[in-house]
């Protein structure tokens, strides 16, 4: 026993170290700013630098319409295929996990030559157009991660009877997704926000591609040209990023709970 | 024209008809049960009611009103649910005041409405409470004020009971039964429990293989059943092999012995084998007054139920069941005792297969 729990130590901190030594030597390089002590200099110099929160503000956006237009669009998709057309579940699978197959070079790409200025649909014509171009990208990123944390939660609840109890006292379909399906699998949706969101704030290459000030190629522009804010960048990303985590975790304890009961 | 009117009723899923054109009709006020074993197509036919499922011919009226292509939504129905099915978001208050709410009714009234249906479950105070916060029983009874908190012309209940413990089985079965009194809502409830549906109901539907096998009040299914179905599936029954004896006095010959059956159906010849079946309690031990057989037997078996004792007796070549009150001052029958068991001829009944 005592035997395993030394091994089983061995090993976690093998692994902790992996994770743990490139990230201890960033914060300490990030803080290496000023000559022979250490400091906060270069994250002052982050947190002053305009370009830093103007870029950071479009991607918290552009995130948040990510999100809104992710629920819109994943809710009823898989409440219905859960309801009326279970055989479809597989083909929804296959569907959400494409955008971890094709690399988001060629999902960018295509948007590109299906919608420039001189096409039938020119979103890359204006700004805000390519805004929105750009909120669609983000959607279909994070569609594995989402699809997969709504189809949880509804696996959670008696979609069909809820519907039918609901349906049976006058709602309609509308009615049902907002005011039951959706407050019963709120948990499992806002942890699939954290994700998009974790997506969205680093996302480099189609922000890049399709020329918006998004945070992502702020991060690469400075990587290139400075020398201590990179780190303190990453250190901020990675907390931001580990926020939204923690965050699904303490979601998880307002989870539904279970009334099934027999007395 | 009844108040709830069922008419040529089918339902197929492809090959596979459950349903085969059912009809029916009810009066305002109705307790009425769908008793059926599993699979006999009476939930299918509460489902066609409520509006979840489409039937493939016949047609639904309710109140003069044919509801047969309306949405659930339009129906202005209540249901219940074996699952309960609350909404877990939603506290007492909000459950109970959905179906009002959606209506837009105003929240004042909403309240009030909310505070008088828990007064009538007999949960005074829970509005703030929330689902997982309560028993199974508990959960039912606001699933049921749920349901008749906007004032549906019919209640429909599926299974309400079965995911319940015995103890509440019983004592919900009779509040629900008091409410709908009360109220005067005609009720279609779905069991495959017949002592529920016998205790509970005005009229029971007995089904079988999607088809109807006799509908009645409860203690006409239960004394005078129409077919081998539905003497079996209500209730126990005993079966005697007898040969007839002479078909016009009505006379069967059981282990040699001569017994007039007033029921014995006209065009039987001589000597003919056939099946008899008599009830548990219509057997008594000893005699008593208008029993005109006496038969003596063998007992094989005690089955001690508390205020009931169950006694199987070898009777020639037919082994019979009967059902006694438990007498405190006597010892129940010992097995390998002979004892004398009487009858009447009349209450021997004759089914068709």
């Amino acid at each position: 026993m005592k035997q395993n729990r030394f091994w089983a130590w061995v090993v976690f901190l093998a692994g902790a170290a992996y994770f743990v030594v490139p990230l201890a030597a960033t914060f300490e390089f990030s803080l290496r700013m000023r000559r022979d002590y250490y400091s906060f200099d270069s994250y002052a110099s982050v947190f002053s630098d305009p370009a830093f929160q103007a870029t950071f503000s479009y991607s918290v956006v552009i995130g948040l319409f990510a999100i809104v237009m992710g629920i819109v669009v994943v809710v009823p998709a898989v409440y219905f295929v859960r309801l009326r057309m279970p055989w479809l579940r597989p083909f929804m699978e296959f569907v959400t996990l494409l955008p971890l197959i094709i690399p988001a070079i060629i999902l960018v790409y295509g948007y590109i030559r299906l919608y420039n200025s001189s096409s039938i649909i020119p979103f890359t014509g204006s700004a805000l157009g390519t805004d929105i171009l750009l909120v669609f990208a983000y959607v279909t990123l994070a569609l594995p991660y989402t699809y997969r944390a709504v189809d949880t939660g509804m696996r959670t609840i008696d979609v069909q009877t809820l519907t039918e109890a609901a349906q049976i006292a006058g709602a309609n379909t509308v009615q049902i997704i907002t005011s039951i399906i959706l407050p019963n699998i709120l948990v499992a949706v806002l942890s699939g926000a954290f994700l998009t969101f974790a997506i969205v704030i680093g996302e480099f290459t189609i922000a890049s591609l399709l020329n918006r000030p998004a945070f992502g190629p702020y991060l690469q522009n400075i990587g290139a040209n400075r020398a201590y804010e990179p780190a303190a960048l990453a250190i901020i990303s990675f907390i931001i990023t580990w926020g939204a985590m923690g965050m699904i975790n303490v979601l998880g304890r307002f989870a539904p709970r279970t009334s099934a009961r027999t007395d | 024209m009844a108040f709830l009117d069922v008419s040529k009723l089918t339902k197929s899923y492809g090959s596979n008809t459950v349903v085969k054109g059912v009809s029916f009709g009810f009066d305002k006020g109705e307790f009425i049960s769908l008793l059926g074993p599993s699979g006999c197509g009476k939930t299918t036919i509460l489902r066609m009611i409520a509006g979840f499922e489409t039937p493939s011919s016949g047609t639904v009226m309710v109140d003069g009103q044919d509801i047969t292509s309306l949405k659930p939504n339009q129906r202005q129905l209540g249901m219940v649910f074996q699952a309960y099915a609350l909404f877990p978001n939603l506290n007492v208050g909000d459950n109970i005041g959905f179906g009002l709410k959606i209506a837009g009714v105003p929240a004042e009234e909403r309240r009030a409405r909310v505070v008088d249906m828990l007064k009538l479950i007999g949960l005074p105070g829970f509005e703030t409470r929330y689902p997982y916060e309560m028993s199974g029983g508990q959960q039912q009874r606001v699933a049921l004020a749920r349901a008749i908190a906007p004032r549906p012309r019919m209640l429909l209940l599926d299974e309400p009971l079965s995911a319940l413990d015995a103890k509440i089985r019983v004592s919900l079965r009779e509040e629900i039964r008091a409410i709908q009194r009360e109220l005067g809502i005609t009720t279609v409830f779905v069991t495959h429990d017949q002592e529920e549906a016998l205790s509970i109901s005005d009229r029971i539907v007995v089904m079988n293989a999607g088809n109807i096998e006799q509908l009645g009040a409860p203690h006409d299914i239960y004394n005078t059943p129409k077919t081998r179905f539905v003497a079996t599936f209500v209730g126990q029954l005993n079966n005697l092999d007898v040969t007839v004896a002479d078909p016009v006095a009505r006379t069967v010959s059981l282990d040699g012995q001569i017994i007039t059956v007033p029921n014995l159906p006209a065009g039987i010849s001589a000597n003919a084998a056939m099946v008899l079946t008599v009830r548990p309690e219509v057997l008594s031990v000893g005699q008593r007054p208008g029993n005109d057989v006496t038969l003596n037997g063998t007992v094989e078996d005690v089955t001690f139920l508390g205020s009931v004792i169950r006694i199987r007796v070898k009777l020639g070549h037919n082994v019979v069941s009967l059902d006694t009150f438990n007498d405190q001052r006597a010892a129940p029958p010992q097995r390998g005792e002979v004892i004398t068991v009487t009858l009447a001829g009349k209450d021997l009944l004759v089914l068709a297969n």
